[in-house]
């Protein structure tokens, strides 16, 4: 089974990617669990087709401690397991360890069990790494390949380079490695050959360009993956090859995050067209 | 017995940090000082009130403790409800053995109780405000108390539940007086912290809310005092034996109703100037009462603290009233001194403890010829060591900033000055000053070595070089020092016994100390196969 956590600053598409890459992961036949991990608890709505997921510790709460794992699963399009973590309203109690309590839930409950035959569980962790509670999927080996969500916008790869210095962290430790950075395009100038540069400077590479499409949002308001609603679309054709490179992908690194300054450059030597 | 005069103390302290790392050595170099011979007003600076080094072995408590356990606990009649994880309030439980006495059977006294929210992962997900308020509202309807505080333990501040916010809904919905402490663990330095929270909200949320003022002539409070083992008990009745009416204790065997009418006295007496001294300040500022350092730890002591109230007050009757009080209690000390002195005197003791005790238990030890060798608080700031005149030249660091400092005015009302600037000048002639307090240092022998917040190493290497016959500490200090074959007196909790205030107090722990120090259980702290082994043997080869 291979565990996978994807990461990238809020807003990225960090759940529209994981969700359509799955898709795609189930297209070529492989079992696939998806662990919702923001308190919004809306990681899986595109595979359910709606936010019809009842969260882990919501039922954790309303059940107390006798709850069976069939009340926290549910299963969407091409058979993959949905959960979601869920957690407190915003500004109110501690979502990072409402993660912690989740997961080890899920472990208890035999959700990874060997039994479960699984190929593949995707961690969908909000935002950046805010605190150790978020960092939960990196710790203890619950994921063993990052992919960081990013595009050419400077905040984007700020956080994309503050979550490589978790995975250092975690890294000797859990045994974590970046596997790449998936690149969302947001129409930056000279995004691409950015974004690959950026890869370089950090050790990774760059797994796959998803170019920018208006198709994804049609999907999304009809709360469907894209290759659900539309699987001839040439998106959809993108996301099976963000499937197919994850699949495939066996170069995973200890990543070397850069300083502030070197960032910087990067933005200027790439972003600035001559 | 060992000649502690024959101890270089400079060599010592060289000695102790040279097993540190260089940084550590520098900063506990700072909290080791030598006291000198007394120039006038001259002391020697130490470091304190600083953070603790990770992995020294302290003998620190944290914030909760400081605020919940010392300041507010010894109240009978006001609900203690602790917001956190079940073994912060469990523990927090009965252990300081502070006494109350409530006036009749239907007196209210929650301190048999324990209160709790008893957080779960849930509380600290979904965060804890809604079993807060169940619990306070739970509290109300089976105990129907005057008041509520509750107590914020560390998960709280991590997770940002708003007690304060909680506390001000239940009030106006119970009618009652509801407060709440931000007194999580980890602020501070140490429990100090916790004192001068519990301080804060006392004077915003409860003193000077029933003006309904005492006929008595002669009404002082008693501050820093908290009846550990009785002690409130006979101080109470050596007022009341003098014609002193006590308003309120801060706070053993205190009642919320005493604290609410505490600014009425017209005059504060501080023991523990350090966990009490902001309260003091404040109603001097905000009602005009001024305040005096007393001591009613040692029978000179008490005396004299006795004869400054008189003084203060400066009625010859009351003056004349003391004294035959005075007279008449130090004959049966003077009794037991002289009995118990005979087989004391030359011995040495080491009080390692709190933020006053160490200071003032050195009477009780002079009192019997003993001697004090070593001495240092356990959470005390400078002016606890060097006297309030360093106050201007403490550097306030982050830490101490992080806790609320209350801005303080003359109350438009309530205000009313108890004495007059030319009384005050006369005072002085009879050497009675107000706010002041001179510290620890002053009090200690030219030569003997003055330690903050010792460590674990510290003691060792302390109690190998002096072997003191009894060294007074905490129950995280007790055993290991008993191991080493010298006797601990806990001076937090008394281990079983007490008081050891007022007259009569005094004579307990001269009892006490005698019988500790002159025991030989000591000599058979080694087995006697340790000390003759009949088989010899060593490791096989490896």
């Amino acid at each position: 089974m291979r565990k996978v956590a994807i990461y990238g600053k809020g807003g990225i598409g960090k759940s529209t990617t994981t969700q359509n890459t799955v898709a795609g992961l189930a297209g070529m036949g492989k079992k696939i669990m998806v662990v919702g991990c923001d308190p919004k608890a809306d990681s899986t709505r595109l595979l359910l087709g709606g936010l019809a997921q009842k969260s882990v510790l919501d039922t954790l709460r309303t059940e107390g401690e006798d709850i069976a794992l069939d009340d926290i699963r549910k299963v969407g399009f091409g058979g993959a397991i949905c959960v979601e973590s869920g957690g407190p309203e915003p500004g109110v109690g501690c979502a990072g360890r409402g993660i912690v309590t989740s997961v080890n839930l899920l472990e208890q409950l035999g959700a990874y069990a060997d039994t479960e035959k699984l190929d593949y569980v995707f961690y969908d962790v909000l935002g950046d790494v805010v605190c150790g509670g978020f960092a939960m999927p990196m710790r203890e080996g619950k994921a063993r390949e990052i992919y960081i969500v990013v595009s050419g916008e400077m905040m984007a790869m700020y956080a994309a380079n503050n979550i490589c210095k978790g995975i250092v962290k975690f890294a000797e430790a859990g045994g974590v490695r970046l596997g790449g950075l998936i690149c969302n395009s947001r129409k930056v100038d000279n995004e691409e050959r950015m974004i690959k540069a950026f890869a370089e400077k950090l050790g990774t590479q760059m797994i796959y360009f998803v170019p920018r499409d208006n198709m994804v949002q049609r999907a999304e308001i009809n709360r469907k993956t894209v290759i659900e609603f539309d699987r001839t679309a040439a998106q959809a054709d993108h996301y099976r090859n963000l499937a197919k490179a994850i699949d495939t992908n066996d170069f995973f690194v200890i990543p070397k995050p850069m300083t502030g300054d070197d960032l910087e450059k990067i933005l200027i030597d790439y972003g600035i067209v001559n | 017995m060992s000649n502690p005069l024959k101890i270089n103390p400079q060599e010592l302290k060289e000695e102790i940090v040279k097993d540190y790392s260089a940084k550590v050595a520098r900063k506990r170099s700072k909290q080791i000082v030598l006291s000198q011979a007394k120039e006038k007003g001259e002391v020697p600076e130490i470091m304190a009130n600083v953070r603790t080094i990770p992995g020294i072995i302290t003998q620190r408590g944290c914030t909760y403790a400081g605020c919940k356990g010392v300041v507010l606990g010894p109240t009978r009649d006001i609900l203690n409800i602790t917001h956190g994880p079940v073994g912060c309030g469990y523990y927090s439980w009965l252990t300081r053995r502070n006494q109350t006495l409530p006036d009749s059977d239907d007196d209210a006294n929650f301190m048999t109780y324990c209160f709790t929210t008893d957080m779960q992962e849930n509380e600290i997900v979904f965060g804890g405000e809604k079993k807060l308020k169940k619990a306070v509202q739970e509290a109300y309807d089976l105990f129907k108390p005057k008041a509520i505080g509750i107590f914020s333990t560390c998960p709280v501040g991590l997770i940002g539940d708003d007690v304060h916010a909680v506390a001000k809904e239940m009030k106006e919905k119970l009618g009652i007086n509801v407060f709440g402490f931000s007194c999580e663990g980890y602020k501070g330095v140490s429990q100090s912290a916790g004192h001068h929270i519990a301080n804060n909200q006392l004077f915003k949320h409860v003193i000077g809310l029933d003006d309904r003022v005492s006929p008595a002539k002669y009404k002082i409070n008693l501050l820093g005092e908290y009846n550990i083992g009785g002690d409130a008990f006979e101080i109470e009745e050596l007022l009341k034996e003098c014609g002193i009416e006590l308003i309120s204790t801060f706070s053993g065997n205190s009642t919320y109703g005493r604290f609410a009418n505490s600014h009425t006295a017209d005059l504060n007496t501080v023991m523990c100037y350090r966990s009490i001294n902001y309260v003091a300040d404040m109603m001097h500022k905000k009602y005009g009462i001024p305040w005096i350092k007393v001591n009613f730890t040692g029978a000179a002591a008490t005396a004299k603290s006795l004869q400054k109230i008189a003084a203060y007050f400066g009625d010859q009757k009351l003056i004349a009233r003391v004294d035959r009080v005075v007279k008449e209690k130090l004959k049966a000390v003077e009794q037991a001194q002289a009995e118990i002195k005979a087989r004391c005197q030359g011995k040495t003791a080491m009080l390692f403890v709190g933020g006053s005790r160490a200071h003032h238990y050195q009477e009780l030890f002079r009192e019997i010829g003993m001697k004090v060798v070593a001495a240092g608080y356990e959470f005390a700031h400078r002016d606890d060591y060097e006297g309030r005149r360093v106050l201007p030249s403490i550097k306030v660091d982050a830490d101490s900033r992080n806790i609320e400092e209350l801005h303080v005015e003359k109350d438009p009302d309530k205000f009313k000055p108890r004495v007059t600037e030319a009384g005050q000048k006369q005072l002085a002639e009879q050497g009675l000053n107000f706010a002041e307090y001179d510290g620890l240092i002053p009090e200690m022998e030219a030569g003997t070595l003055i330690i903050d917040d010792i460590t674990h190493h510290e003691t060792e290497k302390m109690i190998e070089a002096y072997k003191p016959d009894v060294f007074c500490a905490g129950i995280k200090e007790k055993y290991i020092i008993q191991k080493m074959g010298i006797p601990c007196k806990q001076l937090h909790s008394y281990d079983y016994g007490g008081p050891y205030a007022g007259f009569q107090g005094a004579v307990n722990f001269y009892r006490e100390i005698d019988r500790m120090v002159n025991t030989r259980i000591w000599k058979f702290i080694k087995s006697p196969w340790q000390l003759s082994p009949q088989l010899i043997g060593k490791l096989g080869d490896s």
